[in-house]
Parts: structure tokens; C-alpha cells; sequence
């Protein structure tokens, strides 16, 4: 790796009260690779995904993404906090999918994926609005533009979710559990979203508990559990060869 | 398939073919039809006493409903209610944000304004607001403890109006602080989340994608509290303000007419609450949007199909006879 890695995480903790739910945890994923991150419930991996765009602060370590700090300024030897406005900025560059959706049901489909263009990236909404349909073309629902969210199946508003974060031009995407919500026959095509995008050289993040779809998609297997990081590597070595006696036995339970 | 078992194919054998008709019968329901029947004799008894008492003069009733001194008060009794809703809603939502904010001291401030005006009656302030000048002679403009720019008697800036503008307004933000603090709970933490992740700043979020959700919380209790108002709003009337009441009032202690007079302003806060909770119930569909798959039919929209249906089944009858 000549390149420096799009996203670096470097040593970090995170604590809820007592609850020690990071416990050093470094990740680095390069430019145009996708990296799955596995383990059982409750191991930190969603939290991990959320310190990435500051949904959770951490309380050590830092966050490189494209070589920027995330959520803080160095000042002297101390860690500034950053003003919202930057915050908002950083954030509006890492695009983000959540387990549960959370499209904006008071808004039609086409709304949902032109808000924050307009509204955040101040981009012109005739414009924005030729590029929201064609990604909802692109993810497979061109027409349904103008129904609002609570009138789709979780698959379709999983893919209307993925087409908002699109809309952003994130350098980085990051998917929590995107498919844990969702019936069992509706998983294969956000799973098939997914894996066009990775196919066109988007950088991502995937938490995720669809083995075989990470043995498809990841350049890197990460798995953890108990807040620690128990081994990376390509999805052969992790998911054929665990070296770690905590994977294998995770695997042979999910598999 | 044989082997297979079908779990409704015994349900299948043996349900009858020509059990011929199964209608079921109600268990007969004697004790409602008695109550009904004495709900309407009182009903029909208060009936005729509306008509029939001379004592409401009905004649006179009408004679004053239109009159220019009632409709006045009336005009003033919606504006009163009109400028301090919005003077309550404005401070209701800057109270519930403020309530909702992380920083203790704008908590607590937020806490302590509602435990002041929801705690005191509404008449006190009234007379209280009134009095203000017994309280603070004057009220001058400038840097605090320093300069004054601008200064004026109390008595000739809080006018009767003004005053039972701050005392229904301040008590409205009050009630409206409770109001929308609920229905920005009510509003999914995803929401938020999703709104942060595309870069929304806190007050975007607010503006474009919590109120919008609250608002279906909120506007419900909030008619209420429109209706509240209004009538509530009656109670400035001990302060000489010629709104409806007051202005009836005003009447019968000329006339003695006073049983026919109060019939007049309570007939015209019976119709502004009813065209205000019409008005409640569109509003209420339109915040309504994306809640649902579908929107239930209005009532007009209701009417309309039925008697679609009436006229298909009349046609239809007559068309066979």
C-alpha cells in the first residue's frame, strides 16, 4: 500500500458508562476496497461503524478519513472537539445506511434522496433531481419516485436509502447491518446493490451477518468480538482458515 | 405429494356442504335500548324547554346576534385568540427546544416557565398583567445596569389588549411547551441519526425533518388548546375588554335581558368551535401525509360514496320492479 488508506483507525476506545465496548481497535481500509466486519451481537461492531462518522464519539484513539481527523482538531497536545459546522461537513462526505432504514416518512421517495443535495450541499434541486432518479433508476426503483416510504417493502426502502447516501457523493460508505431487518426473501436484492457498488470501485464498511455474501464482496474480513478486533484478513484466510479459536467456533454456529 | 400432509385438508372433509343458512344471531341488548329511550325523553324534555321558556326570549336573542356591539366583541375575541396562539405556539416551540437541550441552565429555565404559568390560574394572571404598572411604573429600554435608550409609563404601553394578549399568550406557551415536547419525542432517534449521517446541521434536523413528524403529535391537543383559548379568552372579560362576553355583557346590564344575551355568546362560541374543529380535522389529514398507506375518506368524501351507493341500489330496484 504506497496510497495512504481512505479510512484509519487508530487505537480507539469507546466506553458506555462502565461498559468498555471498544477496546483499541485499528482498521484500515485502502481506497476502492471493501472491507465486512463480523462477530457475534453486542461486539462493538456497529458502534465502531458510528464512531466513523462521529454518531458516537470515541473517548481515545483517532479517526483518519482521506487523511482529515475526524471530529477533532489538533491544538498543541490536545484534541479540540470541531465546531458542528465542520462536523457536518466531514459527515456529509461518509455516507451511512442503518439497519432500520430510517427513510424521512414524511417525504416522497425522490424527496428523501434530494434533501440534504439541496439542503446541505446547496446544489441546484433541477439538477439534483435528474441525478436522484437515476440512481433510484440505478437501484431498481425508477418508478417509484413519488410514494412515500411507509407504501415500500423494507427491501425496496432499504435501496432507496442506499440511493440517498449516493446522493451525497460520499467518499466512504458505511452500511450497518443492512439487511437484519428485512424478510429473508427481500435480502438478495440489497445484497445485489451492494455488490454493484462494490463492483464499481466504491470504498466501504460493511457490518454485517451474510457470510457468504462478505466471502463474495469483502477485500477484507474483519472480526471481533468483545470490543477487540480477533483477526483481519482476506475473506479465505478468515472464513476458510480462522487461526483464532473465537472465529471458528462464531462461524460454525452462523454457517 | 402423497404422504405429504395437508394441514387443511381434513378441515375440508368435514366442513358442511348443505348446512342450508347460518345466520347468527345478537344476543338482544334490552338494557341499552331503556337507557337510549330515557337519554332521549331528557333530551326531548330540555328540547322544550329551549322552545318554549319565555324566559330566553328568543325573539330578543335573535335581535342581538347580528348587532354591531356583538360582533365587535366577537371580532376581538378571535383576535385575541388568534394573536395569542401565536404568541404561545412561538414561545411553546422555543420552550420545548430549549427543554430538550443538553445546556442545564436553558433546561431548567424552560422547566421553571411552565411550572410558573401552568401553576398559577389563568384569571390571576389575567388581573395580574393588568396591574402590571402597580408592579413596574415604568419600563425603559437600554444596557442593563448602564444607559437607557428608551423609556415609557407601564400604563400607556401594556394596554388592556396588550395585557390580555401577554397573560393568554404566556399561559398558551406554557401548555404548547408540553405540547410539542411530546411530539418531538414521539419522532424516531433514527430519524435524527439519518438526518446527522447526510450532514444536517441540529437546526435543519429540527426544521426539516423532526417538526414536520412531530406536527402530527402536536396538532391534535393543539385544536384542543384553540378551542381552550377561545373560551378562555372569556375570562378577560374582567378587565373591561369588549370581547364577546364582555360586550354582552355590557347589554344586560342595560337591558336585564341577561339569560337571552348569554344564549348569544355562547350560540357564537358554538359556532367558532365548530368551524375551528372542522378546520382541526383537515389539517389533521394533511400532516396526516405518508403515515399511511392510504387516507381514510372524509367525512363530505364518505356521504358522497354512500349516497353513489344509495342511488346505484335505488336504480337498481327499480330497474328490477
Amino acid at each position: 500500500m504506497q496510497q495512504p488508506p481512505l479510512l484509519d483507525v487508530r487505537g480507539v476506545h469507546k466506553w458506555f458508562g462502565h461498559l468498555h465496548v471498544l477496546q483499541g481497535v485499528n482498521l484500515q481500509v485502502a481506497r476502492g476496497e471493501v472491507t465486512c466486519i463480523l462477530g457475534p451481537s453486542g461486539s462493538g461492531k456497529s458502534t465502531l461503524l458510528r464512531t466513523i462518522n462521529q454518531l458516537e464519539q470515541v473517548d481515545r484513539g483517532r479517526i483518519y478519513v482521506d487523511g482529515e481527523l475526524i471530529g477533532y482538531r489538533p491544538r498543541g497536545k490536545k484534541l479540540v472537539a470541531l465546531p458542528e459546522r465542520d462536523l457536518c461537513r466531514q459527515r456529509a462526505s461518509i455516507g451511512m445506511v442503518f439497519q432500520s432504514f430510517n427513510l424521512f416518512p414524511h417525504m416522497s421517495t425522490l424527496a428523501n434522496v434530494i434533501e440534504a443535495p439541496v439542503g446541505v450541499l446547496r446544489q441546484s434541486r433541477d439538477e439534483v433531481r435528474a441525478e436522484a432518479l437515476s440512481l433510484l433508476a440505478r437501484v431498481g426503483l425508477g418508478d417509484k419516485a413519488n410514494t412515500y416510504p411507509r407504501q415500500l417493502s423494507g427491501g425496496q426502502q432499504q435501496r432507496v436509502a442506499i440511493a440517498r447516501a449516493l446522493a451525497m457523493h460520499p467518499k466512504l460508505l458505511l452500511f450497518d447491518e443492512p439487511t437484519s431487518a428485512l424478510d429473508p426473501e427481500l435480502v438478495g436484492e440489497v445484497l445485489d446493490v451492494i455488490k454493484d457498488l462494490a463492483r464499481e470501485g466504491f470504498t466501504m464498511v460493511v457490518v454485517t451477518h451474510e457470510i457468504s455474501f462478505a466471502r463474495e464482496v469483502a477485500d477484507t474480513i474483519m472480526f471481533m468480538d468483545d470490543g477487540r478486533v480477533v483477526e483481519t484478513g482476506s475473506p479465505e484466510q478468515v472464513l476458510s482458515n480462522p487461526k483464532s479459536e473465537r472465529t471458528r467456533a462464531f462461524l460454525s454456529r452462523v454457517l | 405429494m402423497s404422504g405429504v400432509l395437508r394441514p387443511d385438508a381434513g378441515l375440508r372433509d368435514s366442513a358442511p356442504v348443505d348446512e342450508p343458512d347460518l345466520r347468527v344471531n345478537r344476543r338482544p341488548r334490552i338494557g341499552w335500548w331503556v337507557l337510549s329511550g330515557v337519554v332521549l325523553v331528557l333530551l326531548a324534555m330540555f328540547a322544550h324547554l329551549l322552545v318554549t321558556s319565555s324566559n330566553i326570549q328568543w325573539k330578543v336573542v335573535g335581535q342581538y346576534f347580528f348587532s354591531t356591539q356583538i360582533l365587535l366583541g366577537l371580532v376581538r375575541t378571535l383576535e385575541l385568540t388568534a394573536v395569542s396562539m401565536v404568541i404561545g405556539v412561538a414561545i411553546g416551540l422555543v420552550m420545548a427546544v430549549m427543554r430538550l437541550s443538553p445546556v442545564a441552565i436553558l433546561s431548567s429555565l424552560s422547566w421553571a416557565y411552565t411550572w410558573l404559568f401552568r401553576g398559577t390560574p389563568l384569571l390571576v394572571q389575567i388581573i395580574f398583567w393588568y396591574n402590571l404598572s402597580a408592579l413596574i411604573p415604568t419600563l425603559s429600554l437600554g444596557v442593563p445596569f448602564g444607559p437607557t435608550f428608551f423609556s415609557g409609563n407601564v400604563n400607556s404601553i401594556i394596554t388592556p389588549f396588550t395585557a390580555a394578549l401577554l397573560a393568554l399568550g404566556l399561559n398558551e406557551g406554557a401548555y404548547m411547551s408540553e405540547i410539542v415536547r411530546a411530539g418531538i419525542l414521539s419522532v424516531d432517534h433514527g430519524q435524527t441519526e439519518a438526518a446527522k449521517a447526510l450532514g444536517m446541521s441540529g437546526r435543519r434536523t429540527m426544521r426539516r425533518i423532526i417538526l414536520p413528524q412531530a406536527m402530527r403529535v402536536i396538532i391534535p391537543p393543539t385544536g384542543n388548546q384553540v378551542i381552550g383559548l377561545l373560551k378562555s379568552s372569556s375570562l378577560v372579560s374582567v378587565t373591561s375588554l369588549p370581547e364577546l362576553l364582555y360586550s354582552a355583557q355590557i347589554i344586560y346590564d342595560r337591558t336585564f335581558q341577561t339569560i337571552p344575551l348569554l344564549v348569544v355568546a355562547s350560540l357564537w362560541y358554538l359556532l367558532v368551535t365548530s368551524v375551528l374543529s372542522f378546520g382541526q380535522y383537515y389539517v389533521e389529514r394533511y400532516c396526516a401525509k405518508g403515515s399511511a398507506r392510504s387516507l381514510p375518506l372524509t367525512p363530505l368524501q364518505k356521504l358522497r360514496r354512500n349516497a353513489g351507493r344509495a342511488h346505484l341500489t335505488l336504480t337498481r330496484s327499480s330497474a328490477r320492479s
